[in-house]
């Protein structure tokens, strides 16, 4: 009794806007490291104009594929296969025959690869109850597996320019990659906050048995959230297929590293149940920035990959903090974050 | 009890302890006294501080001021293992066992037998059978695992725990509340043997039959304070209720017209909403045939692991039979789907890992099952939900009234508010709504007060023609709310009767031994 009566009433019990301000926090110190080691550079307003549109473009592929395993992490699973999702479905895309049909039939055949392939990750799972991570690692080595043996290990060509000339063109000087990356990303929010889909997604995910119990169908749901992540997939292989004008077994590399990693740092739960599509979007930027520091500095990718570790780590560490102090200690001040 | 060789020493004092959370007075002037060798009771609502003050005790929490005296020492642990040294050692309700180490392994857990840091585990072995063989069940092998041993089992090897460190104070938080009737007489008996070598106990329960039984003393506990030290555990039912509530009753039962036991009911009130016919699970339950009309309460009686919460969930459609049928106003019953889509409504055993989403708010708990109804193509209504949800929450005088908070910051009975409004919210939303309400245990870790309101809504369901199965292991539960009572044994139904026409002693005898009636079987 005493414990509920003490919580001050206007509370809000949402600290997700508090974790994406600490993301943003994280963008706003690289921007100043990267003034900081390049003032030159960042004198000069044109260009840092379009190195933004450089990160934003270089986020776009991963951050797509983030969406879709941000769903799949909130709703209790994982799909290590998403990397190789893009690259058997770009691999697919760019072979001949499937060019020979032209920039629909080659949209519509990555599309149709990565549904399929998130339709077997997701049949395995929920009706041969596989556990996710077994399942999309297996799915992992074979989609690699079976990209490398439909190109022959060799590198694919795209000679559409329909395909190559969406990672060059701009639509009101932003590049069409960024505006893909911002329409999937707007989806994805509406998908997850505002649809059934995404009630069902937090239920599943946050507690299966009483999801079960309330009716409802919760197999169905977890293999429509692998299907939504190879659609994901199917998405990214275009982009990254567009910006290489060519697709090969070994693209996309790490990629479901990159993409968990952005989610867990974006606030979503490993175990399921939470998470926003917002902080995975940061997240996912906070690693593209990073990458461009070490750009515009000429440094090595070797110390930009521990760097990214350290991050990992760190902002993990920082949540938990978070989450048990600066939540109790807004509550003690009686301080309601605004909604 | 207690051996007393001349006047018991006390072994335990607390005086004045205060804690505080931010923004909450858990325990707010605290006295209790424990002597050696006592059985001494610990009575409180929910909330009253019970829980904070056991981990106060297990080093779990530090007391912000007031003195605690331990065999005469000021006592302040810094950590649950250096409580466990100091001789205390706590048995929490949600037993704190690693399900895939053996009985041994956990009954050493943290202070394993070893040499050069390898575990000696015939050592680790042979010491839990020494302690197993003491509380009275040399038969659990110390090899198994612990997944493997049923409640009662699971509890021992707590106790075996306690025990492997020498324990002079156990403290136990509503051991019985997973318990069958049987098993709680051997834990009274362990209990017993543990006070004759002196260690003391204090007691955890909701259950006052159960303190008069074992108790020696009682202190009771509201809005984190004493309001009753070192009563005798022979003190009035009414006088300890008073003290715990400003009330004075243990089941109040909102006084109610049964329904239609006269032939002048009309027709369709008559025609059982539910009948199960000839339902089987292998291990489970064989051949249950029953029935539930309108607007009538029908109460299950039976032990824990009679077969009874597998039976509703079967119903339910969460568990596939592997014979029989379940119809529901003339609808087949294939899964939960086709069970919730038909009307019908189930407040599972486990609230928290069957129910509810614990860090949701309680408004998205409560159309949990019906968010789909209130969207608009595939669109969640929230606003719509949340109205929906404040009107449920308010007939059911939910505390607070808040349906923004999350669930996991709500007590035990408004929990339990929020799965039961779960289902009236869907009744009130779309038409047909939920017809039948399974409740399994319904009233477990709930506190007086708020066990009288489920009670009044239990009521209130039934009398809007909503048809309610209900199962209890609180034998005056079932005879108090239903108007029809089925005795359950080893996965049968054995007895059926007008609630007015059985009474405590009958039913318990039909579900422990049976022997009384075994003749009237159905």
């Amino acid at each position: 009794m005493i414990a509920e009566t003490a919580l001050p009433k206007a509370q809000k019990y949402d600290d997700n806007l508090l974790r994406n301000l600490g993301l943003v926090g994280v963008l706003v110190i690289l921007v100043i490291i990267g003034i900081v080691t390049r003032p030159e550079l960042y004198s000069d307003p044109a260009w840092v104009r379009n190195n933004v549109l450089i990160i934003l473009q270089q986020a776009s592929g991963i951050g797509v594929v983030t969406v879709g395993m941000t769903f799949v992490i909130i709703g209790g699973g994982i799909d290590l296969s998403v990397g190789a999702i893009i690259a058997l479905a770009g691999v697919w895309a760019t072979t001949l025959a499937t060019q020979s049909y032209g920039a629909a039939g080659m949209i519509f055949t990555a599309l149709v690869v990565g549904v399929a392939v998130g339709l077997v990750n997701g049949v395995l799972i929920a009706y041969g109850k596989l556990v996710p991570f077994i399942a999309t690692l297996a799915m992992l080595v074979s989609a690699r597996g079976l990209a490398a043996q439909i190109s022959g290990k060799q590198t694919q060509v795209s000679a559409n320019e329909t395909i190559n000339s969406i990672a060059t063109t701009k639509l009101l000087g932003i590049p069409l990659l960024v505006w893909i990356l911002a329409l999937v990303v707007a989806a994805g929010w509406v998908l997850l906050n505002r649809t059934t889909f995404g009630r069902r997604t937090v239920a599943v995910g946050g507690n299966p048995e009483a999801a079960r119990l309330a009716g409802i169908n919760v197999k169905r749901h977890s293999l429509l959230l692998y299907v939504l992540s190879g659609l994901c997939c199917g998405i990214g292989a275009i982009m990254l297929t567009s910006q290489a004008t060519s697709a090969q077994a070994a693209m996309a590399n790490l990629y479901e590293l990159d993409a968990i990693a952005a989610a867990i740092i974006g606030g979503t739960l490993l175990s399921g149940g939470r998470g926003t599509i917002i902080g995975a979007l940061f997240g996912v930027l906070v690693f593209s920035t990073i990458t461009n520091l070490f750009a515009i500095n000429n440094l090595a990718t070797e110390v930009q990959n521990m760097v990214k570790g350290g991050i990992i780590v760190a902002a993990v560490l920082l949540q938990q903090f978070r989450y048990r102090s600066l939540t109790n200690l807004l509550r003690r001040r009686n301080v309601s974050d605004k909604p | 009890m207690s051996e007393s060789a001349g006047s018991a020493r006390k072994i335990l004092t607390l005086t004045d302890v205060v804690k505080e959370f931010p923004g909450v007075r858990a325990l707010d002037g605290v006295h209790l006294e424990v002597l050696e060798g006592e059985v001494h009771c610990l009575l409180g609502q929910n909330g009253a501080g019970k829980s904070t003050l056991i981990k106060v005790l297990a080093g779990v929490h530090h007391a912000d001021s007031g003195e605690i005296l331990w065999q005469g020492e000021p006592f302040a642990p810094a950590s649950p293992q250096a409580a466990m040294r100091a001789g205390i050692a706590t048995i929490y309700q949600e037993l704190d066992l690693v399900d895939d180490l053996s009985v041994a392994e956990n009954a050493f857990l943290g202070h394993e037998p070893s040499r050069f840091g390898f575990t000696r585990r015939r050592s680790a072995a042979e010491q839990t059978r020494f302690i197993l063989g003491k509380l009275g069940h040399p038969e659990i092998p110390p090899g198994r695992l612990i997944k493997d041993l049923p409640a009662a089992g699971k509890q021992i090897v707590s106790m075996a725990r306690a025990l492997s460190h020498n324990a002079k104070l156990i403290v136990m938080d509503e051991p019985s509340a997973v318990l069958a009737h049987d098993e709680v007489e051997n834990l009274f008996r362990i209990i017993r043997e543990l006070t004759a070598h002196g260690i003391a106990v204090v007691y955890i329960s909701h259950r006052l039959a159960e303190i008069r039984e074992i108790g020696d003393r009682v202190t009771v506990l509201k809005d984190g304070r004493t309001t009753a030290a070192g009563l005798s555990a022979r003190t009035p039912t009414r006088e300890l209720v008073g003290k715990m509530t400003g009330r004075s009753f243990e089941y109040a039962f909102p006084p109610r017209v049964a329904p239609d036991k006269e032939s002048s009911a009309p027709e369709e009130k008559r025609t059982p909403l539910l009948t199960v016919t000839n339902l089987s699970r292998a291990g489970e339950f064989a051949d249950i045939s029953l029935t539930v009309r309108p607007g009538e309460i029908v109460g299950i009686a039976g032990l824990v692991g009679s077969g009874r919460s597998e039976l509703l969930e079967t119903i339910f459609g969460a568990r596939r039979p592997d014979t029989g049928t379940v119809i529901l106003n003339g609808h087949r019953i294939t899964g939960v789907g086709s069970a919730v889509r038909h009307g019908m409504g189930m407040a599972p055993e486990e609230r928290k890992s069957q129910a509810l989403l614990l860090d949701e708010p309680v408004f998205k708990n409560m159309t949990l099952a019906s968010f789909a109804g209130f969207a608009r193509a595939g669109f969640t209504a929230a606003r719509d939900e949340r109205a929906a949800a404040q009107r449920t929450a308010d007939n059911l005088e939910l505390r607070p009234r808040d349906v923004d908070r999350p669930v996991r910051t709500l007590s035990g009975g408004n929990q339990q508010k929020v799965v039961v409004g779960r289902w009236l919210l869907t009744r009130e939303n779309n038409a047909g709504g939920t017809r039948l309400l399974l409740l399994d245990e319904p009233t477990r870790g709930v506190d007086v007060g708020a066990r009288a309101e489920l009670y009044q809504v239990i009521h209130d369901l039934a009398a809007n023609g909503v048809g309610v199965l209900l199962v209890s292991s609180e034998v005056p539960e079932v005879l108090g709310l239903a108007d029809r009572v089925l005795v359950m044994r080893e996965g049968r139904l054995i007895h059926e009767a007008l609630a007015g026409e059985i009474d405590e002693d009958t039913v318990l005898d039909l579900v422990m031994a049976g022997s009384l009636m075994e003749g009237e079987a159905a």
